[in-house]
């Protein structure tokens, strides 16, 4: 124990003297939390319209004015051809053409039925999927508004339609920083634990210094500890610190209890430290465990839930996800702090996660000792 | 005359290739031991398994009488290493390096006071303890890590290449040094390049290949060889090396 003692004195006394980490543990929380759910925003507003009206009608006007007046589109543009519109997506100006044919407003009201056209650039996938997706609905508002409007009283309906009334649980106002703060602490969290702890005792080795430890009667659980016990309080204060700022910019207050978060922090991030260290037992230069570690983290957060559902991956992809501890982190801070889960809704990816930690960790000393 | 390192028929084979191949010799107590050998004659690499840091392949040693294979964390106690990679924490003070390398062999508080004042006083650094050592010379830094690879007062303390870089005026204080250290007792094990350093020792070891081709004291090495310095002696001896570096 005494010799743990002067081990964790030694570090957090380094740790202390390194300005750049002291800024990577409390600066970095504040801003990435400040500014990435504010720009990681899915809600596609502001696509640039062009309009084809090629019939100048009052019913012509009527479509336009009120999907303009829906907040998602920005009339970019009002042109007398198709091909002219055509030009401004060329010159990325507009994301949409809808083109209405002349004489829309007669065949309307003549056959009961007339064609829009709708084009949209699909460069950005999300954009136009979304883009088409609120237009159609708009259009479709309309032509619901048409037929009520042109139905005689008594007379009966056109025919059945069918209305959907939606709910939304858990996040009743579909606020997107609520959706994503929590999946944005869990990334702070595994960056912090997994990049410091293995870059820290790869330093070791670069500088020498490991060579001493390993002549002295230091023993490699120690070490270890002596390595694990500093970053993991660490990545408990940048939690810490996630909370905070969550709560006093974004006002988001946990509705599962705080126990249940820093119990599966706590764990979780035995499993992180574990990566890094077995990272470490791979590397000899900080440029290497640097490099391998940015090539997990990024795999780990693009295909772990943060930004696109993992339920809609194709299933290897899937598969993958269920050996991607961020996954697990993202899912339960989710379920947590929006949807107040409690321990008992979350014994499953506790346990998987207490696996992996078991796992890496094992895994790391075992390495440590074929290198040392 | 008591002996604490005693090593017999040692060998280390990494695949096909025997870095250290069958050496024997014994180191007596208070010993200034020269170990010599051109570069990749398997210096470091035996240098490792006398230490613990490495499992020989086979043969026998002991080290204060511990055995390599199965007591090396009672060797580990035992011995200070001082390498060739300067190794001790840049950002941290003087002291503070101090009381770590002293606090990691289990000293109690007072002691580590006391061997650490001592320290200070005898290299003169008493100004400089709360100076970080990044901040110091190179020559002071080596003559601190030695102090304090032997703050745990060892029975035996091995030197890899510990002056390389060092100027010559530093050299000499090094030495001294090390010859108080002996004085106390403390069993010597040293390599080096330069043989000026290695007149200095009591008796010295060349290894050529991976095997030990030439053992006695400096003196008799000369003789043996009919040459005027240990210049020389090496020369003689490391030509005929067949593998290269």
């Amino acid at each position: 124990m005494r010799i743990l003692k002067f081990l964790l004195v030694k570090e957090f006394k380094q740790i202390f003297r390194n300005k750049a980490i002291l800024v990577v543990i409390m600066v970095m929380p504040v801003i990435q939390l400040i500014i990435l759910p504010l720009a990681t925003n899915f809600e596609v507003k502001n696509i640039a319209l062009a309009v084809v009206d090629n019939d100048h009608s009052d019913y012509s006007r009527a479509l336009i004015s009120k999907i303009t007046s829906s907040g998602y589109f920005r009339l970019s543009g009002y042109c007398n051809s198709y091909n002219e519109a055509l030009v401004l997506v060329e010159q990325d100006k507009s994301d949409l053409i809808l083109q209405i044919p002349p004489h829309f407003e007669s065949v309307l009201l003549r056959e009961n039925s007339e064609r829009l056209f709708i084009a949209v650039n699909a460069i950005n996938g999300v954009k136009a999927g979304l883009g088409s997706g609120y237009i159609n609905e708009i259009i479709q508002q309309y032509n619901q508004q048409l037929r009520s409007k042109l139905q005689v009283p008594g007379k009966f309906n056109l025919g059945p339609t069918i209305q959907i009334q939606s709910s939304n649980w858990y996040n009743p106002n579909l606020n997107y920083q609520l959706f994503m703060v929590p999946g944005i602490m869990a990334l702070l969290v595994t960056i912090v634990g997994g990049f410091l702890s293995a870059l820290n005792i790869v330093k070791e080795k670069e500088a020498g210094t490991i060579e001493q430890i390993n002549v002295s009667p230091v023993k490699k659980y120690h070490f270890v500890l002596g390595k694990l016990i500093p970053f993991w309080i660490l990545g408990n204060v940048v939690f810490t610190l996630g909370l905070l700022v969550a709560f006093c910019i974004y006002g988001i207050v946990p509705l599962g209890s705080l126990i249940t978060l820093y119990t599966f922090v706590m764990v979780y991030l035995l499993a992180i430290l574990g990566f890094g260290l077995l990272i470490s037992t791979f590397c000899d230069t900080q440029q290497q465990a640097m490099l391998i570690m940015f090539f997990f983290i990024m795999i780990f957060i693009l295909m772990g839930g943060l930004f696109t559902s993992i339920d809609s991956m194709p299933d290897w992809a899937k598969m993958a996800a269920k050996f991607n501890p961020v996954s697990y982190f993202i899912a339960v801070m989710r379920m947590v702090i929006i949807k107040g889960s409690g321990l008992y809704d979350i014994r499953g990816h506790l346990l998987t996660v207490l696996g992996f930690a078991i796992v890496l960790n094992a895994g790391a000393i075992v390495n440590y000792r074929k290198t040392f | 005359m008591e002996q604490v390192i005693v090593c017999n028929g040692l060998t280390k084979r990494f695949g096909d290739f025997t870095a250290v191949d069958s050496i024997t010799f014994e180191v007596n107590k208070g010993e200034i031991f020269g170990f010599l050998g051109a570069n990749g004659a398997g210096k470091t690499t035996a240098m490792r398994m006398l230490c613990g840091l490495s499992t020989p392949s086979s043969g026998k040693a002991t080290i204060a009488g511990f055995d390599v294979y199965k007591q090396t964390e009672q060797i580990k106690k035992n011995i200070g290493y001082m390498s060739q990679k300067f190794s001790l924490y840049d950002d941290l003070t003087v002291q503070e390096n101090i009381t770590f390398f002293a606090g990691i062999y289990g000293i109690s508080d007072a002691e580590i006071k006391k061997n650490g004042d001592d320290l200070l006083l005898r290299l003169g650094m008493q100004d400089q303890a709360k100076k970080m050592v990044s901040s110091l010379p190179l020559g002071w830094k080596q003559k601190l890590a030695f102090s304090t690879a032997v703050i745990h007062k060892p029975k035996i303390v091995f030197l890899d290449e510990p002056t390389g870089g060092v100027d010559p005026v530093t050299r000499r204080q090094f030495w001294e040094l090390i010859y108080e250290a002996a004085d106390n007792g403390i069993t010597i094990f040293v390599t080096t390049h330069y043989m000026d350093e290695a007149e200095y020792c009591k008796r010295v070891s060349i290894m050529v290949d991976g095997k030990v081709a030439a053992l006695d004291t400096p003196s008799n090495l000369k003789e043996q060889f009919g040459a005027n310095t240990m210049d020389e002696v090496f020369y003689h001896l490391a030509r005929e090396a067949k593998r290269g570096e």
